[in-house]
Order: structure tokens, then sequence, then C-alpha cells
């Protein structure tokens, strides 16, 4: 019989290899699904983590990374501080949708100006949503005691109609033949977030991914806020008495984490995406939760496992031209990899022993 | 304008659009009554709707398609109870992962199915009764689940109210410590109750499929799950005060789509976001009177059990 016996403290060895074991277990039990659904295992598993790097159009799609793992990295080194706190925002695809939102509309009140003074604001405004956004489940828990998990969920869903009611009044494009979605921020110099060395994918939102990723490492490590959050996590009566304020830091955590949101929705709608459009949400606000923890709630590791995630995401668009794989088998793997990461973080918090016969 | 709406027809029909989140919250409650958070009801939700739909298509029997999505629904939930009871995961971020892995799932299942017409579940059939004015079109001219949902309430509250087993598992969901030095086994009886929560939500999803839309797409629950779970807290874990708060959630639904059909003045996109702000309005209502909140709530919900000897 297997016995499990608590660590006193998580091992530093296990936790560290726990992400590398569920890519591995994830690996397996996805080209398990790929077998099933009658694809070559070796091969689907081979186009989604190796040709977007090395293979046949990998010129193309080297730069995606970038691109893609920059909001995730963003999203997920918000939501990372407020986990550690046991404060679980899980609405960063609202946010996300709100700072896209603000940004877009103060670019496009001041169309067709040249200032270069626009993007800034429109970078300053775009934080600001998300962190307005974020701030509503934060008071509400403050004040009323609401659960912060399902008020923020539920603004998801608000924001995503408040989004399509934008596209099709609010921001329409006045010259777009009455199409919804707004003006095209391609074709606006002044806000309009494009790469900054050319063929690399870099732009805005990447720079500030990394920033964010600095500024989380020396808060974390650094500064008593940082010091302060992680002892509400793990011990928050011990918190209480250090004199932390729960309230204080539930505010910090999740106003923070909407701020980033915000900030990867700006960078998103002003690049990649260009525009205000119904369809514009895209799922970085939850697969960040999955980055978040492949990342062990690490500024370092969150970088990581947010390149690995974006690597899935292209992966997973390129296996759907070449070997015709659903679009949501991406999205069940990503789901896999949460599952067993989860499950081998028992290794890290417990030994197991092989129990002997109980004595009498 | 408002003269248009039938307050015959909207109550049936609020019946209808209540019973997917009735049954998932009923579901949901016997699992945070053992003390077990599981916030994967969505993912449970959307794996039972497409499970049932496909199970429906290919026999031609929608009772068939209800009974897979229930086995469905608890075949998903055992990974959560697996990955909580078994390995000590933390409930928040693994019910989060079934969540997430659930929408991919039926997405990846529900291939097939899209634009498919499922097998029509058949209304209930009263006889004379069903003829009776306002009451038999009101209540009487449904399909047998959401009766069956009303009845699995009754249940439920009969179980934890008056069996041994029941007053177990709220002693369980309570304080699981003391459940185990009395020796009742509590990882076994959580699994049970995480199946139980999970068949429900299940049901809850076929029945979006077969009868509320009735047709698979993508991504249909649409919240619904999460609804679910917030309705557990507006009953303050009591099984009638669930049917209550479906059937209010049910109703603004409705009233919105009505409004939505008769025309109003009001651009749809606002009138969609009604039920999620209610839901929040709701709950901070409940959750203002801090005091009878945790009273109610299972002092042991979504801690981890370990026996440590």
């Amino acid at each position: 019989m297997l016995k499990l016996e608590r660590r006193p403290a998580p091992s530093r060895l296990w936790t560290a290899a726990t992400p590398v074991l569920a890519v591995i277990a994830t690996m397996i039990a996805g080209g398990l699904l790929f077998a099933a659904l009658g694809k070559d295992p070796v091969e689907a598993i081979r186009t989604i983590f190796w040709d977007p790097l090395f293979g046949e159009f990998a010129s193309y799609s080297r730069p995606q990374l970038l691109v893609k793992a920059g909001p995730l990295i963003l999203i997920a080194i918000g939501l990372s501080l407020g986990f550690k706190a046991q404060v679980w925002n899980i609405g960063a695809e609202g946010q996300y949708m709100m700072g896209a939102l603000f940004g877009a509309a103060t670019g496009l009140a001041f169309y067709p100006t040249d200032s270069v003074l626009l993007f800034p604001a429109m970078v300053v405004m775009g934080a600001f949503g998300g962190f307005l956004w974020a701030m509503i489940p934060a008071v509400l828990k403050l004040r009323f005691g609401t659960s912060e998990i399902l008020v923020s969920l539920m603004l998801v869903y608000v924001a995503q109609h408040i989004m399509s009611a934008a596209s099709f009044g609010m921001l329409k494009n006045p010259e777009g033949m009455g199409f919804p979605g707004s003006r095209n921020f391609q074709h606006y110099p002044a806000a309009f977030n494009g790469e900054l060395i050319a063929g690399t994918g870099m732009h805005w939102g990447g720079v500030a991914a990394l920033g964010a990723v600095v500024a989380a490492y020396v808060l974390l490590s650094r500064h008593i806020l940082g010091f302060h959050i992680r002892v509400a996590g793990e011990a928050p009566r011990a918190a209480r008495f250090a004199g932390v304020s729960p309230a204080l830091l539930t505010s910090v955590c999740l106003g923070t984490s909407g701020a980033l949101a915000g900030l990867a929705g700006l960078f998103e709608v002003t690049g990649p995406a260009g525009q205000i459009t119904t369809d514009f949400a895209s799922g970085y606000g939850f697969t960040a939760i999955i980055v978040a923890f492949l990342g062990r709630l690490h500024p370092v590791g969150i970088l990581l496992a947010g390149l690995l995630m974006a690597l899935t995401y292209i992966g997973g668009e390129l296996a759907q031209l070449t070997l015709n794989l659903p679009s949501a088998a991406v999205q069940a793997f990503q789901g896999m990899l949460l599952f067993f990461l989860l499950a081998f973080d028992v290794l890290a918090n417990f030994r197991i022993r092989l129990a002997g016969r109980a004595r009498a | 304008m408002m003269g248009s709406i039938d307050p015959i027809l909207l109550i049936a029909s609020l019946m209808v659009a209540s019973t997917p989140i009735l049954l998932a919250a009923i579901g949901e409650l016997v699992t945070e009554k053992a003390g077990v958070l599981n916030l994967g009801v969505e993912g449970m939700m959307i794996v039972g709707a497409i499970a049932g739909f496909a199970m429906a298509v290919e026999t031609g029997s929608p009772l068939m398609g209800f009974l897979g999505a229930a086995l469905a629904g608890a075949a998903l939930s055992l990974i959560f109870a697996f990955l909580t009871q078994v390995l000590l995961s933390n409930q928040v971020a693994t019910g989060l992962a079934l969540t997430l892995f659930g929408i991919g799932f039926s997405a990846l299942i529900g291939q097939g199915y899209t634009g498919v017409r499922p097998p029509p579940t058949p209304k209930m059939d009263f006889g004379p009764l069903s003829d009776i004015p306002v009451i038999g079109p009101m209540l009487l001219r449904h399909d047998p689940m959401v009766y069956v949902s009303i009845l699995i309430i009754a249940a439920v509250w009969a179980f934890l109210k008056f069996t041994r087993a029941g007053l177990v598992l709220r002693a369980v969901g309570e304080s699981h410590d003391a459940a185990h030095a009395l020796g009742y086994k509590v990882v076994r009886l959580r699994v049970l109750a995480i199946a139980f929560g999970g068949a429900c939500a299940g049901l809850g999803g076929a029945y979006l499929s077969l009868v509320r839309v009735p047709q698979w797409t993508e991504g249909m629950t649409a919240g619904a799950g999460w609804i679910a779970l917030a309705i557990v807290v507006f009953a303050s874990w009591r099984p009638w005060r669930v049917l209550a708060g479906a059937y209010l959630f049910g109703g603004v639904t409705v009233l919105q789509l009505n409004l939505q059909a008769a025309g109003v003045a009001i651009p749809v996109q606002y009138l969609s976001m009604a039920p999620y702000l209610i839901t929040i309005l709701v709950l901070v209502l409940i959750s203002a009177d801090r005091r009878r909140a945790a009273q109610n709530a299972p002092a042991s919900l979504g801690r981890v059990f370990h026996a440590s000897s």
C-alpha cells in the first residue's frame, strides 16, 4: 500500500521537475488522443512542438512565437501574484477586452492625429480599463465578501457583450460600409503598435511582458509587498499577526493583474488584431491561468511557460493546416497539461512511502 | 409592447430555461455539502451536452442521450475526484483545469455534430390534466426532464434532511477530521458526492443540447455552469432555494429574450448582459449578510483532507 507523507516544505527539485514531467506526459497522452482521431501521433507532436521553430514554414511562424507569448506572459505574471496570495482572478479575459476597448476608444477619439503622445496615452488608458474591470470584484469582495472567482468570471461575459455593442455602435468604423468593427489601427500610424525589429514579432507588448517579468521578480524577491503576498498565501494567520492588510493585498493583486491584462489587450488590438471586432476575445485570459501554474507562479517560470504555450498555439494552427487536426484539439491539449501538472505536484508536496503492515 | 408577452408562455418557457442550471446547481450543492468545491461545473456541463447529443443522435433515443450525458459528466468529475482526493491537489486550480479541458474536449468530439438535429424529446402526457386552463399549458405540458429535475431536488432535500447517509455527508463537509475520527470514509464519500455532481451537471448540459436549444454548437453552455455555482451560494446550500434561484435566473433569461423579440429600444447586447449582471447583484445581496452566509457554508468547503494516521 502506498502512503503519502507531507513534506515540511515543498521539494525544490520536484517543484522544478514537475512541469517537465507534465509536458512529457501530455505529449504521450496527446499522442494517444491524436491516434484515436486517426492521425499519426508522432507526426502530430512533431508538427506542434518542432515544426513552428525548425520546420519548413519556420521563418513565418517563429515571429509568431513572441506575438502570442507576449500577452500570455503579461497576463500570467499578474495572475500569479494573486494566485500566490490565494486571490483568484479568473476573469482576466474580461479585463483584457476592457483594456483593449478603453485604449482603442482613446486612440479613435483623436483620429486622425499624429501626435507622439497618443500611443502612451492609449497605453495608460488600456491599463486603466483593465484595472477598473478588475477592481469591481475587488471592491465587491472587500465591501460585501462576494466571491471574486464568480464575479470576475461573470464580468467576462459582460465585457464580451460590451465589446460586441462597441463594434456595432460607438466604435464602428464610419467608413466601414456598414460592417461591424472599428477602424483598423494599421492605417493609423500614431496609434499603431507595429514590430519594433522587423521579422522578430517583437512589439511593445513583448517589451512590456519582459518588463513585467523583471518587475515581478524584483517585487517578489526584494520588496516587502512581495513578501506579504507570499506570506498571505502560505500562512494567512501569520500574515495577519504581521500586520498585512488583507484588503490592501486583495486590491493590489486584483488591480495589478487587471492592469496587466488591460495592457495585453491594448497591445493586441493596436497590433496583431488591428481593430475592435465582435470576435476579438481569443482566450488568452484563460490560457494565461495555465501559463501561471505551469510556470510555478514564478516570473522566470512563467516566461518559459508562456513561450511553450505560444508554441502549442502556433503548432496547433500548423497542424490544422497540414494534418487537418481540429483547432479544439489544442485547447484540450492545454487543459490536459494542467491536469498532469496538478497531478505531479503530489511529488513536490508529499513523500510517497511504501507503508508496511500496521502493527496491532 | 409589453402586451405581446404572454405570462403563461413566459412561465412555461421559464421552466425550460431554468432546468439546465437547476440540474447543475443541485449536483454542485451535494458536492459542496460534502466539503468539496468543484469549479469544473461548466466543463462537465459542456461535455455532458455533447456526449448526450452524440448518444441521442447515434441511438435515436433521447433517454439514452440523457443516460450517456450523466455517465460522461460523472466520468469527467472522477478525474477531478482522483486529483483532489487521492493526489490532494488544490481544488480551485483543478476545477479550473476541468473547465478548460472540458471546453476543448467537447469541441473536439463535437466536430461532426454541428448542424445535426437531435431526435425530439417527447412531452409528458398527463391526459386530461394537461388541458386544464392556465395550469395545463403552464406546468403540465413539459418534457419529462423538467419534472425529473424537480424530483431530484426533492430527493436531495429528503436525503440530506432525513437519512443517516445524508447526515454523514454533511458531517464530512463540516469537519472532515472529526468525521474521519468517527470512522467515516471521508474520501470515499467525497468521491461519490463529486460523481453525483458530475452526473447532474452532465444531465443539465444534455438538456441544453437536446431540449432547450436543441442543437450542438461549440461553447454552447456560455457560462451556465458558473451561474449554477453562483446559485448554490445564492441558495445558501439549501435544496429548495436552489429551485427558487434557478427559476429566478431562468425568468430573467426568458424575459430578456422576450424583450429582444418584442423589439425594445435597448441594443440586444445590453439585454444579453442581464443574466450575468443579475448574478453579480444577487451574489452581492446574499454575501452582504455576512453572518448568515458564513453560517450556512459547509465549514470544510475547499479544504484538502489528508489523513495523517
